[in-house]
């Protein structure tokens, strides 16, 4: 059977990785080439890299980033963060990118799914959602975090899936950076209301959140402070799985 | 040399990339001749069944390529590349396959998630005449897929698969191999599943 994923993230901004709390606050944590490589050989089975960068010329060094961490990578590479066009995403592909997540340009114009999905496959397109509870509903948020849609998380990956997306990436802004775990009530909504597989991201502190994740619903879970910090690696947290009983790749060394 | 055919849909930078990390010297061609003269040629494909067919018909190597592939010459088809060996795909129905295989490509079942996205064991059948790659875990990116074992009398061998039910993730003769997983993305396994192919059999 297919084996739960584990996915570090890495938040660029002009050619560094960056780390913050509900996508504020940005701290320094490394080069991404080293990075990458450091996660693939403790055996991560993916890698995201997201585009936080705030400049036009910033954004222009993220190809340059995505070349250099494909170059040496030998698992899949997702990337987002400003994927406005199809343009956008071809030349991201173009550069190394197995699969591109689109987020507030999807939100805008959803069409853009339909237009990935046709172009490139639905297993490169890659709907990132970012929401938060608001009312009893969770409400999805756009362009990081700032701007609130009249959208609800749960119906909008149902109609992702219905335009052609492969994948479904699931953060809550309210447990981003928090370390208080994922937020399990929206993502049993998500995953009951789509049959795409669902990464869970934003809260993750320790494998029971892990855990956690995977038994309700999630496909792969994707975590980036406690990675970053050095205080587990990506092998720790898979030995952990498994005495938990959820089968990951297993590295062979 | 590598000749990679350019079927246009695919997204290949992460095959090349894997060839550079080998020091394998690889060159991206819509050239017949070349196709036909090359050792080593590969027939990558993402996205949709039809316009990987149409381009290769485009291209006017679906020939070249049938006939590479019968005569056993070294070959490697990744994942839709893999699922064009067959007559027909339901993903397009009424566009016609390389015709190789005689099968048809079906959709999973509606009981698991689709696309499968992520990594799963690839399991070589016990009875295979030779392998270029022993059981691993390999990461698969689609939503149809081979069920049916091709007949043993064909020559072909196989390995197996389970995502809501064995399906075929591989199938090999003479030094033509098909994956329908990526080994370009599956890590050190992957890495050596593409080395042992270029030197013809594991190492």
């Amino acid at each position: 059977m297919l084996k739960a994923r584990i996915i570090p993230c890495l938040d660029v901004n002009d050619g560094r990785v960056v780390k913050g709390v509900k996508f504020q606050n940005l701290r320094d944590a490394g080069s991404p080439e080293e990075l990458a490589a450091h996660y693939e050989e403790q055996g991560a089975d993916e890698l995201v890299v997201l585009d936080v960068s705030a400049t036009r010329q910033a954004r222009l060094a993220m190809l340059e980033t995505v070349e250099i961490v494909r170059k040496q990578l030998s698992i899949p590479l997702t990337v987002g963060g400003g994927v406005g066009s199809v343009e956008d995403a071809g030349r991201l592909l173009n550069a190394g990118a197995d699969k591109v997540s689109i987020n507030s340009a999807a939100v805008r114009n959803p069409d853009l799914v339909n237009e990935m999905a046709q172009r490139f496959g639905a297993q490169c397109t890659v709907v990132a959602i970012d929401a938060k509870m608001t009312d009893g509903q969770f409400q999805v948020l756009t362009r990081s975090g700032t701007e609130a849609e009249t959208l609800d998380a749960v119906a909008w990956a149902g109609e992702a899936q219905q335009r052609g997306a492969g994948e479904i990436l699931l953060t809550s802004f309210d447990r981003d950076g928090t370390r208080s775990g994922y937020d399990l009530p929206m993502l049993t909504a998500v995953t009951n209301a789509c049959s795409l597989p669902v990464i869970a991201s934003g809260g993750a502190n320790n494998v029971a959140h892990m855990v956690e994740a995977f038994e309700h619903g999630a496909h792969a879970v994707l975590a980036a402070s406690i990675f970053h910090d050095g205080n587990m690696t990506v092998n720790d947290v898979k030995r952990e799985l498994a005495h938990q009983g959820i089968s990951t790749r297993t590295l062979v060394s | 040399m590598i000749q990679i055919i350019n079927t246009g849909v695919a997204n290949i930078r992460s095959l090349q990339a894997a060839f550079d990390r080998l020091e394998a010297e690889w060159n991206l061609t819509d050239d017949a001749s070349l196709i036909e003269s090359s050792s080593h040629v590969v027939l990558p494909g993402v996205g949709a069944y039809s316009a990987a067919v149409e381009q290769v018909d485009a291209l006017g190597v679906r020939e070249v390529i049938v006939e590479r592939i019968r005569s056993g010459r070294p070959t490697l088809c990744i994942c839709l590349g893999m699922q064009m060996l067959g007559q027909s795909s339901g993903e397009s129905p009424g566009v016609q396959g390389l015709g190789i295989l005689p099968c048809e490509i079906k959709r999973f079942s509606n009981d698991v998630k689709v696309p499968q996205l992520g990594w799963n064991t690839v399991t070589p059948d016990p009875n295979a005449t030779h392998k270029f790659y022993e059981a691993g875990e390999a990461y698969f990116a689609n939503s149809f897929r081979l069920v049916e074992p091709p007949d043993a009398s064909t020559g072909w061998n196989f390995a197996a698969t389970d995502y809501g039910g064995s399906f075929v993730s591989s199938v090999w003769k003479d030094q033509v191999l098909a994956c329908q997983f990526h080994p370009e993305l599956s890590g050190p396994w992957g890495q050596q599943l593409l080395k042992n192919w270029i030197a013809g059999g594991p190492s």
